[in-house]
C-alpha cells in the first residue's frame, strides 16, 4: 500500500499563555488515505483546528508541537519553513471559515487565484489565467471571466467561499483541509458549498478533512470521522459506525443535542408545551402590515440620491398568549429588523402593531419605556449584549432598576438571585464579570435578564446560534421550561429551521422582507407549498449519512439577489416580474391554502 | 480565572453561609487600584506633596515674599561642590535662594499650590465637560451632533492666547479666571475624543440590550457609554495635567497668569532656567517636584485605567 497522504503520530500541541500552559492537543494519531474524506467534529475548544494549523506548521507564535507528521513519508514536523511552503498552498490547502478575512482585499480575486498558480507551477500568465477561469467554472461560479476582475468585497459570502475553495484547489492538492467552511454561511449556500466539495473529490480524487461542529455537514460528506473533545479523539471509526452505532458517551451526546429537522422531538428533552386546544388563547399581538425601509445613497456627494433599502416590506402576523412564533429566513431577509421593529427598538416606516389592543406606534417615549416591561429581547451574540464592565448581577437587574423605580435594594437583590436560580446560575456569581463566563453561562444571564420582569413576550433573536450544540440544547430546554411556568409567548427567530421546528408551535419563513409561508409546524415541514421552504427544508443537514446521500440535490440561483433591486423580490413570481430594477413590482399575496397554512403566490414549479 | 470556588467542601459551604454582596464596578475599582503598588506609592507620594503646599508656612521660618539682599543667589549649604558658588545661605534654607533672596523651599511649595491647583481644577473641569459634551453628541448622533461638533471646531480656531487676554481685560486679572481660560479650551479635544469613542460604543450590542431593558438615554450614557469610553479619557487626562501645568506657566510668563510675588511651578522653572548656569538649584528643584508629580499622575492614570477594566486581572 502507498504511503498515506497525511500520517501523524504523538502529536502534541501546547501553548504558553500568560494564565499557564494550554495543552491544546494531546498525542493525537490519525491518517489521511488517498481520496478520503474524513471528518473532525468536536465543540469550540476541542483543539480540532489546532490539529491541523499544527500539522501544516501554522500554529501561533506561542504554540509548540512534538510528535511527527509526515505528508506521503516525508516528515513535516522541523523542517525549514521554504520546504513547508512549497508544500502547503500547493500539495496541501487550506479553507477558513471566514471567507472575506482570508482573500486580500485589495486585489482582484482572479489575480489571487493566479498568483497561487504562478507561484506554485510556475504557470506564465496566460496560462495561469486559462487555468484559473477553468477553476472558477468548476465550482460553478457563473460568469467566471468576468468574476476573475472583480474585488472580495463584490462577492457575497457564498461566492467568496467559492473563491476560496478554488483557490485551494487551483494546483490540484493532495489534500484539502476545510476548517468549518460553511459555518458562516446561509443553509442553502451551505448546502451548494457541500455539494462542490463532494463533486470536487470526485472529479480530482483529492483527500479532504472536514473541520466542523456540525453533525449535519460531517455526514453529508464525509467516509470517516473523528470525534475530537479536550485534545483527545474519543471516537473514531467510519461514518456509519459513528452516526448509528456510537459507543463513547460524548458521541451519543453530540448526536443527541443536534436538532435534526426529519425529527421535531427530542428524547430526554423538554418538549414544546402545546397550546390549549380547546378555548382560544387570547391574542396578544398583532402586526399588521409592518414595514422597515432603510434610505441607502446609491450616488451623488452633494445631491445624493437615495433609495429605499426594503429590509421588511409588508408582514402581517398575530401572536397569541403562551404561543411560540419561529421566524426562519437567511441572513439579509430582515427577521431581526422585523422583531426590532415590533418591539420599537427601530422606528418603523408603515404599518400597525397592536399590543394587547393597544397600538405601539403612538405611544410615547414614557409609555414605551413602561410597556417594555412586557415584552424583552434575548441577543445573538451573549458577551456583546453584556456590558463588559458591569458584574452579572448588575446587568440582570437592570430592567427591574429601570422599569420598577420602586423597588428596594434588598428587593433587587431576592429577585436577581430568585431568577438567576431559575436559569441555572449559581447565585454567589452576582459579582462576575461576563469575560469571566462561558458562551452559555453568559447565554443564561441574558435570557435571567429578559425574565426578570415575568415579561409577556420574549423574542429570541438567534438566542443559541452562536452556541455548541450541547449548550444550545440546554438553552433551548431552559427557554422552553420557562415557558412551561410562566406561560410567555415567544418569537423565536433563527436561520436554522431545525432548531425552530423543535421551539416553534407555528413558523412564519421570511425571504427578502416577506412572508412566503406561514403555519402550524407540522404542516410546514410535512407539506411545504413554497419552493423557498422547499429549498430550506432540503438544504438543512441532517446528521444521518444515509439520508444525505439519498437526498436529490436542488439548485437555487447561487446568488442572494440584491435587495435594492425591486425585481428580487418576485424571484418566485416572475411571471408578474416588471423587467426595471426601480419599479413598483406585483405584491404577492398571501393565500391561505389549509386552515392556518399561508402561502406566498408563487410559480408553479 | 481570579474567583475559583473552593474545592474543599466546607470552604464551600462557609463561602455559601457568607451572603454574597452585590460590588459596584466602583468597589471593585478601588480594590483592584489599591492592589496597584505604582499607583499606591504615587497616590502616597502626590498626598505628601499636597500637604506640605497646604502646610508650607509651618515648614519654614522664610515667607515666600520676603526679598533678603544678603542672601542672593546662594546655595543650600549640602550643595555639593560648594566652593564654586559665590555663597552659602545657611540656616533654613534648604532648597537655597533666588535671585532676590528668596527662599526656593517655600517659593517651591507656594508654587505647588498653584501648580496642582490648576491642573487639578482645570482638568477637571474639562473632563466633566468634555466628557458630558461627547458623549451626548456621540449618542444623540445626527444633526445633533453635527451642531454640537461645528461648535467645538469654532471653538478650536480661536486663538488661545488672544482668547485669554480678552478675558483678562474684561474681568481683570485673576486667579479663577485662570482656571476657567485654560479649562475653556482643554475640553474640546477632551469631547472630540468621547465622541469618538461613544459612536463605537453606541454600535454595541450590550446599548441596544440596555435600551430593550427601558433604560433611557441619560441612563445609558451614564451606566453603559461612560464606563466603556473611560480607558482613552483616562490617558487623555495623564496628558492634559501636565499640559495644564505647562500652559499656566506659559500664561505666567506673558505676565497673562500668576503674578509677582505668587508663583507657580512653571514660573520658577522658566526663571530658573534662565540663571541655571549660575544657580543651578534654582531650576533642580521645581523641575524635580514638577516631574515627580507627573510621574505620580501617570502612574495613579494607568492604574486607574486597569482598575476599571474588569478584563484586567
Amino acid at each position: 500500500m502507498a504511503d498515506p497522504v497525511l500520517l501523524a503520530k504523538n502529536l502534541d500541541v501546547r501553548f504558553a499563555t500568560p494564565d499557564g500552559e494550554v495543552h491544546a492537543v494531546k498525542n493525537v494519531g490519525f491518517e489521511i488515505g488517498q481520496g478520503e474524506c474524513v471528518g473532525v467534529v468536536g465543540e469550540s475548544g476541542s483543539g480540532k483546528s489546532q490539529l491541523f494549523l499544527a500539522a501544516v506548521g501554522l500554529l501561533a507564535g506561542n504554540g509548540k508541537v512534538t510528535g511527527s507528521v509526515s505528508y506521503r513519508g516525508e516528515e513535516l514536523i522541523g523542517v525549514r519553513e521554504r520546504r513547508l511552503n512549497n508544500i502547503r498552498g500547493s500539495k496541501i490547502t487550506m479553507i477558513f471559515q471566514d471567507p472575506l478575512t482570508s482573500l486580500t482585499p485589495h486585489m482582484r480575486v482572479g489575480d489571487q487565484i493566479m498568483e497561487t498558480l504562478r507561484v506554485h507551477k510556475r504557470m506564465s500568465r496566460d496560462e495561469a489565467h486559462r487555468r484559473a477561469v477553468e477553476t472558477l467554472e468548476l465550482v460553478r461560479i457563473p460568469e467566471s471571466r468576468r468574476r476573475m476582475r472583480q474585488y472580495p468585497h463584490e462577492l457575497s459570502g457564498g461566492m467568496r467561499q467559492r473563491v476560496m475553495i478554488a483557490m485551494a484547489t487551483a494546483c490540484g492538492p493532495d489534500l484539502l483541509i476545510a476548517d468549518e467552511p460553511t459555518t458562516a454561511l446561509d443553509v442553502t449556500v451551505q448546502a451548494q458549498i457541500l455539494d462542490i466539495m463532494r463533486d470536487l473529490r470526485k472529479e480530482l480524487n483529492t483527500s479532504v478533512v472536514l473541520i466542523s461542529h456540525d453533525m449535519g455537514v460531517i455526514a453529508a460528506i464525509c467516509d470517516r470521522v473523528h470525534v475530537m473533545r479536550e485534545g483527545e479523539f474519543v471516537e473514531a471509526g467510519p461514518a456509519d459506525d459513528i452516526f448509528y452505532r456510537p459507543v463513547h458517551p460524548y458521541t451519543r451526546m453530540l448526536l443527541d443535542a443536534m436538532p435534526r429537522i426529519d425529527r421535531p422531538l427530542r428524547p430526554g428533552h423538554v418538549a414544546l408545551k402545546p397550546l390549549p386546544a380547546n378555548g382560544e388563547a387570547p391574542i396578544l399581538l398583532t402586526v399588521d402590515d409592518v414595514k422597515v425601509h432603510f434610505p441607502i445613497r446609491v450616488s451623488g456627494t452633494f445631491f445624493p440620491k437615495y433609495k429605499p433599502l426594503r429590509a421588511v416590506d409588508g408582514v402581517s402576523f398575530t401572536l397569541k398568549e403562551g404561543e411560540t412564533l419561529g421566524v426562519v429566513g437567511e441572513s439579509g431577509c430582515g427577521k431581526s429588523t422585523l422583531a426590532r421593529a415590533v418591539i420599537r427598538l427601530l422606528p418603523k416606516t408603515a404599518g400597525t402593531v397592536l399590543w394587547c389592543g393597544r397600538n405601539l406606534g403612538d405611544a410615547g417615549q414614557s409609555e414605551i419605556r413602561a410597556l417594555r416591561k412586557e415584552f424583552q429581547i434575548v441577543f445573538q451574540d451573549p458577551l456583546a449584549s453584556l456590558d463588559p464592565r458591569m458584574t452579572i448581577g448588575e446587568s440582570i437587574a437592570e430592567p427591574l432598576r429601570s422599569l420598577e423605580p420602586g423597588a428596594t435594594r434588598a428587593e433587587i437583590s431576592a429577585r436577581v438571585r430568585a431568577i438567576m436560580e431559575k436559569v441555572g446560575l449559581d447565585p454567589h456569581w452576582i459579582n462576575r464579570y461576563p469575560h469571566e463566563f462561558s458562551g452559555g453561562q453568559n447565554q443564561r444571564v441574558g435570557v435571567a435578564r429578559a425574565m426578570i420582569l415575568r415579561p409577556r413576550l420574549i423574542i429570541c433573536d438567534e438566542a443559541v446560534s452562536a452556541l455548541d450544540v450541547s449548550i444550545q440544547a440546554q438553552i433551548i430546554d431552559l427557554i422552553l421550561s420557562l415557558q412551561a411556568e410562566f406561560g410567555m409567548s415567544l418569537i423565536f427567530i433563527s436561520h436554522d429551521l431545525s432548531v425552530v421546528r423543535q421551539v416553534s408551535h407555528r413558523v412564519m419563513v421570511l425571504y427578502l422582507g416577506r412572508v412566503v409561508e406561514l403555519a402550524s409546524r407540522e404542516a410546514i415541514y410535512s407539506d411545504a407549498r413554497h419552493p423557498y421552504t422547499k429549498a430550506l427544508i432540503s438544504a438543512a443537514p441532517i446528521p444521518d449519512p444515509k439520508l444525505e446521500r439519498a437526498k436529490p440535490r436542488r439548485d437555487l440561483s447561487p446568488e442572494l439577489p440584491s435587495p435594492l433591486d425591486t425585481r428580487s423580490a418576485l424571484m418566485f413570481l416572475k411571471s408578474k416580474r416588471i423587467d426595471d430594477p426601480d419599479a413598483e413590482q406585483y405584491t404577492p399575496k398571501l393565500i391561505e391554502v389549509a386552515p392556518g397554512h399561508f402561502v406566498a403566490e408563487h410559480d408553479p414549479v | 480565572m481570579l474567583h475559583r470556588s473552593p474545592a474543599h467542601p466546607d470552604a464551600q459551604l462557609m463561602e455559601r453561609a457568607r451572603a454574597v454582596k452585590g460590588r459596584s464596578l466602583l468597589a471593585d475599582a478601588r480594590r483592584r487600584l489599591f492592589r496597584n503598588k505604582a499607583a499606591v506609592v504615587s497616590m502616597v507620594v502626590l498626598g505628601l506633596i499636597t500637604l506640605m503646599a497646604v502646610f508650607a508656612p509651618l515648614l519654614s521660618p522664610y515667607a515666600f515674599s520676603d526679598i533678603d539682599y544678603d542672601v542672593i543667589s546662594c546655595a543650600p549649604d549640602w550643595w555639593p561642590g560648594g566652593g564654586s558658588f559665590t555663597c552659602h545661605a545657611g540656616g533654613a534654607h534648604w532648597f537655597g535662594t533666588d535671585i532676590v533672596g528668596r527662599d526656593l523651599f517655600v517659593r517651591v511649595l507656594y508654587g505647588a499650590r498653584v501648580s496642582l491647583a490648576v491642573g487639578i481644577v482645570a482638568t477637571l473641569v474639562s473632563l466633566a465637560i468634555g466628557v458630558l459634551y461627547g458623549a451626548v453628541a456621540g449618542f444623540a448622533g445626527g444633526r445633533v451632533d453635527a451642531v454640537m461638533m461645528r461648535i467645538v471646531d469654532v471653538l478650536y480656531a480661536l486663538p488661545f492666547i488672544f482668547f485669554v487676554i480678552i478675558l483678562m481685560v474684561i474681568f481683570n486679572q485673576n486667579f479663577i479666571l485662570l482656571f476657567v481660560a485654560i479649562g475653556a479650551v482643554s475640553w474640546l479635544t477632551m469631547a472630540r475624543i468621547v465622541r469618538g469613542q461613544t459612536l463605537s460604543a453606541k454600535q454595541k450590542e450590550f446599548v441596544e440590550a440596555a435600551r430593550a431593558a427601558g433604560v433611557g438615554p441619560f441612563g445609558i450614557i451614564r451606566r453603559h457609554i461612560v464606563p466603556n469610553v473611560v480607558g482613552p479619557v483616562i490617558v487623555y487626562v495623564t496628558l492634559t495635567i501636565p499640559g495644564v501645568i505647562l500652559a499656566e506657566s506659559f500664561l505666567s510668563f506673558l505676565g497673562l497668569g500668576i503674578r509677582e510675588p505668587f508663583t507657580s511651578w512653571g514660573v520658577l522653572i522658566s526663571d530658573g532656567a534662565s540663571t541655571m548656569e549660575t544657580a543651578p538649584w534654582t531650576l533642580v528643584f521645581p523641575a524635580a517636584f514638577m516631574a515627580v508629580t507627573l510621574f505620580c499622575f501617570n502612574f495613579i492614570g494607568d492604574g486607574l485605567r486597569d482598575a476599571l477594566d474588569p478584563k484586567d486581572r
